[in-house]
Parts: structure tokens; C-alpha cells; sequence
């Protein structure tokens, strides 16, 4: 199914600036506490 | 169910980390500071770890953790409804900031701006205009109607050019005046954010 373009270039600026806000957290780097968290809950399942 | 001896049976739950970038981003749209939003993901990150049964391989699990995500986040804040003003309800003054004289909108005011939508327009517009769902995905992740999301996305979109300090007129103005820079590639959408 289609989207609905962004009719106007007002719409189109709005879009373009969500991608930018979007990017900008996308691209940081992701924090430690992740990986840390996923191995514990990896390991817990393997102490089970 | 958890076979740890048998590395050979993929597990979906190793596909969770591939999404966590996607996820803060996410979160960030919905909580607007970082370091709550980061323990949004976290506890999400649990609730799927533990539910991962229902997950059904081979559907989309970005959208099925966006979908935990929201609710945590929903479900939290209906706990913390009384302690906390509801800032989503009440917009603050609007800006008083124009865009810049060719139209442009500085990413700064756009961030207030977006941060001054209800939730629910802050998602469905990070969803369709950000991350590239269709309604039909956005509208199964945030567990609506179609035609719901579509009005929060023109509504969220509509809020935006009122806050944002755009009207239709300058729109026209803008048509006239750089429509054709914006058509020629002068919009500056490659620039890099430091």
C-alpha cells in the first residue's frame, strides 16, 4: 500500500528534519549498559 | 525451549541487539530525555527477552519491540500520572521564533517543536516520516486503526507548521521564492550532524 507523499515543501521539511532527529540518535554510539544487560540475561538463562 | 547446547538453532533474541540503536531512537521520540529513555529500552529489552515465545519468527521484530517499548512506556506513565503534570496535554508557549528568511527551519526549533506533540503524533510521525513504516506497520506497532494513525500523522504534521511559526501563506511565499533551490538539491539534506 501507498504512503501519502508529503504534499507541500513544508511537509517535505518536516520529514527531512524527523530523518535528522532520528540519525542523530541512530548513529550514537549505543551505551555499554546493552551489551552488559544481554550478556546477563544470556547468562541467566544458561544458569537455569 | 532454550536449547544453549545447540548453538545451531538460531535464536531470535541475538537479533535484539541489531535493533537497539533503532530503539533508543524510538524511546527518545516518546520520553524526550536520554537517560529515560535508555531505561525505557532496557526494560523493554527484558519484557522481550522473557516473552520471546511470542515473538513469531519471521515477522518483523523491530516493530514487535517498538510495540513493548510503547506500551512500557505508556504503562509507566499511567503510574506516574498523578506525580507528573501532563506535559503532553498542555502546549507551551509557541514559539516565538521564525524560520529563517529562506524558509529553513533550524533543527533546534525543530526539535522543540516536536517535542511539544502529544506522544501519540510524536510516534506515529517518527514511525511513517522518520523511519520509513507504511500505516499499516505503524498502526500494528502502536496497536490502532490505520486511519488513526494517518490523522495523528497529519495532525502531529499540522501542530508542527503552528508551532513551528509556518502558515500557509508563507508557504505560498516559500513556492515562489526556493521551491526551485529546495527541487534543485540546495536543501541541505546531506549535511552531516557533528
Amino acid at each position: 500500500m501507498q504512503r501519502d507523499q508529503p504534499r507541500s515543501s513544508l511537509e517535505r521539511q518536516i520529514e527531512e528534519n524527523l530523518r535528522k532527529v532520528y540519525q542523530k540518535t541512530v548513529e550514537e554510539e549505543v551505551p555499554d549498559r546493552f551489551a552488559d544487560l544481554l550478556r546477563k540475561l544470556k547468562e541467566q538463562d544458561g544458569a537455569k | 525451549m532454550s536449547p544453549s547446547d545447540d548453538s545451531k538453532i538460531a535464536d531470535p533474541r541475538d537479533e535484539i541487539v541489531s535493533h537497539l540503536p533503532a530503539m533508543r531512537a524510538f524511546a527518545l521520540s516518546l520520553c524526550r530525555d536520554g537517560s529515560v529513555a535508555d531505561d525505557l529500552v532496557q526494560d523493554a529489552i527484558v519484557k522481550a527477552w522473557k516473552n520471546i515465545e511470542k515473538f513469531n519468527a519471521g515477522t518483523n521484530m523491530r516493530a514487535w519491540l517498538f510495540t513493548i517499548l510503547r506500551n512500557t512506556f505508556y504503562s509507566n506513565r499511567r503510574k506516574a500520572k498523578r506525580e507528573v503534570a501532563d506535559v503532553d496535554g498542555q502546549m507551551a508557549a509557541t514559539l516565538s521564533q521564525k524560520p529563517d528568511h529562506d524558509g529553513r527551519m533550524a533543527l533546534s526549533d525543530f526539535e522543540v517543536g516536536f517535542s511539544k506533540l502529544t506522544s501519540e503524533q510524536r510516534e506515529a510521525l517518527m514511525l511513517v516520516g522518520a523511519m520509513g513504516f507504511s500505516y499499516e506497520e505503524a498502526a500494528e506497532t502502536c496497536e490502532v486503526a490505520v486511519g488513526t494513525i494517518k490523522s495523528r500523522v497529519n495532525r502531529g504534521r499540522l501542530r508542527l507548521i503552528e508551532l513551528l511559526g509556518l502558515s500557509e501563506d508563507e508557504e505560498l511565499e516559500l513556492t515562489d521564492k526556493s521551491t526551485m533551490a529546495v527541487v534543485n538539491g540546495s536543501f541541505p539534506v546531506k549535511r552531516h550532524i557533528a
